[in-house]
């Protein structure tokens, strides 16, 4: 049995190793990380966008991690500047991808205010940024006769809107534009996180 | 917390570790001949080839291509080997029937959302069609359907073979199966409905992801009690990597899986740490296990330095684990990690020339056999590709590199070259060598395994051409200030289109096969021999 043994516990011990470099040292270093000031923990609404986000699954063609100047010309794309740790202190589960298919969105929010241009923007990404190759997502939308009170009317460029008819926002497109618009990392950081920073003391 | 002295320590502990098992398992380290090489053969079995998924011409010219047989194998070991592939041939059926159920899903998933990345506007009315969910569902077929299933079928094939038994507890395998399937299909279902964890790799709501668990103990409970009644002296390298693998994967899921536990950051670091040694320590290791089976055992020739195999084996399980972090080169992690994961990932190489010079010079003077061999023919083209695509991910890793191709299609065309172009050739390969001693019966229809294999190559080819230039013009577009953010996605247009006519001849490929596979399974077409287990000792006497 002496050859099961040595790779049993070999196998294990390497892994061990991996596991402790890439899942334990992080955890200690990063537990005590405060959020980033000015971040704010998301809202009620918010959470349910971030959620219907996961179940569009946005995360494999858009980013949540601008890059540093150094490196790539993430700023100058008005992505943001460089993410710390800490301002992804609310963030269950982190979706900081690894596509940029589509633009980053750490800051859409602060680069793109507007509601209307999200929830249009959803409904028809070609209406608004020609050439895109977002897909559409007409079953997050109704067309109705007419608007009842209380709907969300979605403003559309005119060859874009429906022949006889409005387009409303369900409330999960509500809920995920209310996500987006939350996304602004735009205060600064404290430090840039290194190996000898602050909280890894 | 000193991390740069943790961090020395470790690498410093895994190199001393490194060389400590390999000193412990060699004592004449670099002896060319070493007995541990010809455990998988019988008696008097060395030169004289197998390969059932040739014809009976095939084989006899295959038989020549090689130097002649130096004698007859021993006849009462050969009774054994067919009492061990007996033993095997029901887990190893059901698994391998799974796996190409799930190759199809995944084929029309990932074809599809091939499609709908150059035509945004198809089919986009159906939430569970959208681009978003059909390429996670792509994902999650392959990654828990067709490579699993397909690499622990042919591991479980192997298992009494290698350790001259027959297999222990195959009833467990056969229900281990059926759980692990019920969860798959729940979790792709919970995918297209929009249930979803939220991490790429792991998007399988953890809920389900407890029948993986019990699932895969279960497949894994043959492997424990084989061993324990093997009938070998020495473990054949392959019983090394495919041992190691049952043992990661469940530490690696469970870790992954712990509700309430990770965090932001941490948990993006988590995440690359699973995504990476899936790969590298569970599809890899399960692959490269077939290759060290079926490579040396169609040619007849024991693998050339098996020495140099073990140190592969070793290299790979000290420096795999902790590539996971090149994944957020650039990214709010913690730089040493990034640091430790590309240092990590160029000591790679080392392991992978290791096997490749292995390959090479096994089949150095043989490369004519590929002709008459299919088994070979996949699996020396998946070797190669394991090659390419270990050598490109080790640089793919280096800042410089990665600041181009980080984030674009560059990833995915890598990706698709380690799990399609290395893992799915040589599962395709093993495949072709163990169904007909499975089922007791030759492929009716030799031509379907050439149009297989030829529309699968060629279709690749397209793929991943295609998808590294569209990554690479991505690439240099997006660090280009001057350009807008639309112009590094117009120029992978064309290419994506050429993706989707690589990935439609893929399709193609394995449409054929597993219509080949059915017909093999139903008994139907050209019968052209009865059971072909002995028929070459017969015939090349």
């Amino acid at each position: 049995m002496e050859n099961e043994i040595k790779l049993i516990s070999g196998a294990m011990v390497t892994l061990a190793i991996a596991t402790a470099s890439l899942v334990v040292l992080p955890y200690l270093q990063l537990r005590h990380e405060p959020p980033t000031p000015g971040l704010k923990p998301y809202t009620e609404v918010q959470l349910r966008g971030r959620q219907e986000y996961i179940r569009q699954g946005c995360v494999y063609c858009h980013s949540q991690q601008p890059r540093d100047p150094s490196q790539a010309p993430d700023d100058k794309r008005g992505w943001g500047r460089p993410s710390v740790a800490g301002d992804y202190y609310y963030d269950r589960p982190h979706l900081l991808g690894t596509m940029r298919t589509g633009p980053d969105l750490l800051n859409i929010g602060a680069r793109q205010p507007s509601a209307d241009w999200q929830l249009g923007h959803l409904y028809q990404p070609r209406a608004y940024t020609p050439g895109s190759i977002m897909p559409a997502y007409p079953f997050l939308f109704e067309v109705k006769k007419e608007a009842a009170p209380g709907d969300k009317v979605v403003a559309l460029p005119p060859q874009f809107a429906p022949a006889g008819g409005v387009v409303v926002a369900t409330q999960e497109a509500q809920d995920l534009v209310a996500y987006l618009l939350s996304l602004d990392r735009t205060f600064p950081a404290l430090a840039p996180l290194a190996d000898a920073s602050p909280a890894s003391k | 917390m000193d991390i740069p002295l943790l961090l020395l320590s470790s690498f410093i502990i895994a190199v001393t570790g490194l060389f400590f098992f390999i000193w412990s398992l060699r004592k004449g380290l670099l002896d060319p001949d070493a007995a541990g090489a010809k455990v998988i053969f019988s008696l008097g079995e060395i030169g004289r080839i197998e390969e059932p998924a040739a014809t009976g011409a095939g084989q006899r010219e295959l038989q020549r291509a090689m130097t002649a047989s130096h004698g007859e194998p021993d006849a009462t070991e050969l009774q054994a080997r067919l009492a061990a592939d007996a033993s095997s041939a029901r887990p190893a059926f059901v698994l391998l029937g799974f796996a190409v159920f799930w190759l199809l899903v995944a084929s029309l998933a990932g074809l599809t959302s091939s499609i709908k990345l150059h035509e945004p506007d198809w089919l986009t009315q159906y939430a569970w069609l959208s681009f978003g969910r059909i390429r996670t569902i792509h994902l999650n077929a392959v990654a828990y359907g067709w490579a699993p299933m397909a690499a622990l079928g042919v591991a479980l094939w192997m298992l009494p073979r290698l350790l001259k038994t027959t297999l222990e507890g195959a009833r467990f395998a056969v229900w281990g199966a059926i759980l692990w399937n019920i969860g798959l299909a729940i979790g792709v279902g919970c995918i297209a409905v929009g249930i979803n964890d939220g991490m790429e790799w792991l998007e399988i709501p953890g809920q389900v992801g407890v029948l993986f668990a019990v699932g895969g103990a279960m497949i894994g409970l043959p492997l424990v009690f084989t061993l324990r009644r093997r009938k070998v002296e020495h473990l054949y390298v392959s019983v090394w990597y495919m041992g190691a693998a049952l043992f990661w994967f469940p530490v690696l899921y469970i870790v992954a899986k712990l509700p309430n536990l990770h965090f932001g950051v941490e948990q993006a670091t988590m995440n690359w740490w699973f995504g990476h040694n899936v790969l590298g320590l569970f599809y890899t290791p399960l692959s490269l296990a077939a290759v060290y089976y079926f490579l040396p055992k169609v040619i007849g020739r024991p693998i050339q330095s098996y020495n140099l195999s073990l140190i592969g084996f070793w290299c790979l399980a000290f420096f795999y684990g902790q590539v996971g972090g090149h994944h957020l080169v650039g990214g709010p992690v913690p730089e040493w990690l990034v640091t430790l994961s590309i240092v990590q990932s160029i000591m790679m190489i080392v392991p992978v020339v290791a096997f490749s010079l292995n390959q090479h010079l096994t089949m150095r003077g043989h490369f004519a056999a590929l002709k008459h061999s299919p088994t070979l023919r996949f699996v020396v083209l998946g070797g190669m590709m394991y090659t390419l695509s270990s050598i490109q991910g080790s640089f793919e890793a280096l800042r410089s590199v990665n600041t181009i191709t980080h984030f674009t299609h560059f990833t995915v065309a890598h990706a698709h070259l380690g799990l399609y172009g290395f893992v799915t050739l040589v599962m395709f390969g093993a495949i072709y060598f163990a169904m007909p001693r499975i089922v007791s019966r030759e492929w009716p229809y030799p031509k379907l395994i050439a149009a297989h294999f030829w529309l699968v190559a060629i279709g690749f080819a397209i793929y991943f051409v295609s998808l590294t230039t569209a990554g690479l013009l991505q690439g240099y577009a997006m660090v280009d200030a001057s350009k807008p953010f639309m112009e590094s996605v117009r120029v992978t247009l064309p290419w994506l289109e050429g993706r989707s006519i690589g990935g439609a001849l893929m399709t193609l490929g394995h449409l054929v096969f597993a219509t080949h596979f059915v017909l093999m399974a139903l008994a139907r077409g050209p019968k052209r021999s009865g059971a072909a287990i002995l028929r070459p000792l017969a015939r090349t006497a």
